[in-house]
């Protein structure tokens, strides 16, 4: 598989996910969200950014449950819990999140 | 798990970090089966204690460097990582070799602790006999 940003092709998984990492940049991320029919605001790129550096420090894709945990340290608790997050990303938000990251589907997320 | 059974974990790596695939497939089992809330311990002896060692360079055998994926573990509550001072001693390996993995102990106002334990061959005795599961790697 893969998906067309600005006129040029890049690979994915067969659910989607960006082959290469590297190849990543925001336009990729808004095109995913677009072909799901989300919307991207300042708050989803907050989580989107964060599982970014995220993966740049430790090499893996956080849990849900450690992720809501950074996340309501980083940002407040009124944003670290899985009723926000569910509601920025309803298919599950390290699953859904981390696609829009270009990063590879959480360790143990099936 | 709410009201389900703990039950005492140790995950026991014994090999290199690379040239095979055990030490990540260990690392990713512990990262999954965090989830299930288990009393987890991670014991490390034999060249198995290369895998905590700082500055890895794998840019010479084309596999992916996991290593920074151990100072994950804190975030997976798993904190209770012991080294065998016997295999340090003979690889002339020193705590300050290895990586320094911490927690935040949730009982002490998020403390950043030390995760990594060095102890004796009789200490990894009696962590092996209070164990309920051991699972090799």
């Amino acid at each position: 598989m893969a998906i067309e940003v600005n006129g040029k092709m890049y690979e994915t998984d067969e659910e989607g996910y960006l082959a290469n990492l590297n190849e990543w940049t925001k336009e990729i991320g808004e095109a995913m969200a677009v072909a799901d029919n989300a919307d991207l605001s300042e708050s989803h790129w907050e989580v989107i950014n964060f599982l970014r550096e995220y993966y740049d420090e430790y090499q893996i894709a956080p849990a849900v449950r450690v992720l809501t945990k950074a996340i309501g340290k980083k940002f407040g608790k009124d944003k670290g819990n899985s009723k926000y997050l569910y509601e920025l990303f309803p298919y599950g938000p390290a699953k859904q999140a981390c696609k829009y990251a270009g990063l590879p589907k959480p360790t143990g997320c099936v | 798990m709410e009201g389900g059974v703990v039950k005492k974990f140790l995950y026991v790596n014994r090999r290199a970090p690379y040239g095979s695939i055990y030490a990540l497939e260990s690392l990713e089992v512990v990262l999954i089966g965090a989830a299930f809330e288990q009393d987890v311990s991670l014991l490390f002896v034999d060249d198995g204690v290369y895998q905590l060692k700082k500055g890895q360079d794998t840019s010479g055998v084309e596999m992916k460097n996991f290593s920074p994926t151990y100072n994950a573990l804190g975030d997976y509550d798993v904190n209770k990582i012991y080294v065998d001072q016997e295999s340090l001693e003979k690889r002339n390996l020193t705590t300050d070799d290895l990586m320094a993995l911490t927690y935040e102990d949730e009982d002490d106002d998020y403390a950043e602790k030390p995760s990594i334990r060095v102890i004796s061959r009789d200490e990894v005795a009696d962590l092996m006999e209070e164990q309920d599961v051991v699972l090799s790697f």
